[in-house]
């Protein structure tokens, strides 16, 4: 059990979505943070990685024997289920509609990259304010540092994969340099927080 | 300025309003970036938008330029295009004219690969081909069919995927950086403005390509659009939407079916 201070307990509490956020070096961890998430998790989770959209993958297929909660590719004007993750496709950005549902977007990419995590970001702080939570992970860009900000503005969680022990440290540190994250974990402590977050009580 | 959904709904009210207008079907997520871009660009507030489109001639075509998102290439998704060769072609064969329509065309990009693809198949010369989108600004670049040289690399690298017997090389001329279609490829296109909510039918086709359009509307207007499609196809026809869009409704899933499961190519049977 992670100890967390009581006002990161009061974000969790509160918290409507989960966003990942991964590029070179972190799908791994990625990985296992999937594995370790709860089937009893009382919220979606959306996930992001920079993936070349040239080559097909079976990434969900493969993830989806290995994880407790449902993982899939997210669809356009798919409603946000609790304890599903929904991966954004290669070639899109992922948003979040009003209603709580997907919305896929080819516009220009962002930071050369679409989909990018800034956007799904931003969207789902548009969305979900202060109940929205991201975690950010290893990446060789800057990508997602400015999506955090937007979800510390609106009031909701950001943690960071510690850059120390990130494959390629530039995305997790240039979050922490921008000032968004709240919280930085180690890969074995990411894993053990991933654990325990259906033991907060869903309070909205 | 950070804008806000409110913001957003107060824009479509006063784009139907003084335009009439309708962004309502718009999905909200996408809007709200639109929104947020053209604030950047003009460099103003919200307050300043809403000052503009009132008083500003001209100003709500330049908003309407940069509120549909007119991101293209040639060759997007490859294995679309080996499909069209391999599973729609002969069919088009056995008709005596093709018609077809590239609906939300944008830049033209998508129209000149299904030119290259018709062309090599022998069937160019029977076919004609409507480009149309909404966007009055994007339809004169692309009758112009004039493309940035320095993406033509990442266009062939596509075109070889489709596994071709020739080089893209042979369809355009390089001059400086940038690269024109040839006249032989364009003589059977034609581009011009055409709004997907209200604009009707106006011609009956073997082929329609809509790709990447109707990820920009809610489910409502999504189903209005594809009803409008299917009424534009001939009986046999083919609908190729994006590969990440769907038949949205039983109703219309059984009006076709399935040609290619992943890059969502249905062919009319009622």
């Amino acid at each position: 059990m992670l100890e967390l201070s009581t006002h990161i307990v009061y974000k969790l509490q509160r918290t409507g979505v989960l966003v990942l956020g991964c590029s070179a070096g972190g799908f791994e961890l990625l990985t296992h943070i999937l594995q370790a998430l709860p089937p009893t998790l009382p919220y979606g989770v959306l996930a992001v990685i920079h993936r070349n959209a040239r080559y097909e993958t079976h990434l969900e297929k493969k993830l989806a024997d290995k994880c407790a909660i449902g993982i899939k590719a997210a669809a356009d004007k798919e409603p946000i289920e609790s304890a599903t993750a929904y991966f954004a496709p290669a070639g899109y950005h992922l948003l979040v509609e009003p209603n709580r549902s997907l919305s896929l977007d080819v516009s220009e990419p962002v930071h050369f990259c679409r989909p990018s995590i800034d956007v799904t970001m931003q969207s789902a702080a548009d969305v979900y304010g202060p109940a929205t939570a991201a975690i950010l992970l290893s990446g060789a860009n800057k990508d997602g540092a400015m999506g955090m900000m937007s979800i510390h503005r609106a009031g909701g969680l950001c943690i960071a994969q510690d850059p120390r022990y990130a494959e390629i440290d530039t995305m997790p540190a240039a979050a922490v340099a921008l000032g968004g994250v709240h919280l930085i974990l180690r890969n074995d402590e990411l894993i053990i927080f991933s654990k325990q977050l259906s033991n907060y009580t869903f309070r909205n | 300025m950070a804008i806000s959904f409110g913001h957003i709904e107060e824009l479509i009210a006063l784009v139907d309003n003084v335009y009439s207008f309708d962004l309502g079907g718009y999905s909200r997520a996408s809007l709200k970036r639109r929104v947020s871009r053209i604030l950047t660009i003009y460099d103003i507030d919200f307050a300043g938008l809403k000052y503009n489109l009132v008083n500003s001639p001209g100003f709500f075509n330049k908003f309407l330029i940069e509120i549909t998102v007119n991101v293209t290439e040639m060759f997007r998704d490859p294995p679309f295009y080996k499909s069209v060769r391999e599973e729609i072609c002969p069919y088009l064969a056995t008709f005596p004219h093709i018609k077809v329509w590239s609906a939300g065309c944008a830049t033209g990009e998508e129209v000149y690969s299904l030119a290259i693809v018709l062309s090599e198949q022998g069937l160019y010369n029977r076919s004609f081909i409507y480009g149309t989108d909404i966007n009055t600004a994007v339809i004169e670049r692309a009758k112009q069919g004039v493309i940035d040289l320095r993406k033509m690399k990442t266009y062939s690298d596509n075109y070889l995927q489709t596994e071709p017997n020739s080089s893209l090389s042979g369809y355009y001329t390089a001059k400086y950086d940038a690269a024109v279609i040839r006249h032989e490829l364009r003589k059977n296109i034609l581009f011009s403005t055409h709004n997907l909510i209200s604009d009707g039918v106006f011609n009956e086709f073997q082929l329609i390509t809509c790709r990447n359009v109707l990820i920009y509307f809610d489910t409502a207007f999504q189903y209005k659009i594809t009803e409008l499609l299917h009424a534009s196809l001939t009986l046999f026809g083919f609908l190729c939407l994006g590969a990440k869009e769907t038949l949205a409704s039983n109703d219309l899933k059984n009006k076709f079916r399935i040609i290619n499961k992943t890059y969502n190519i249905y062919q009319k049977i009622a």
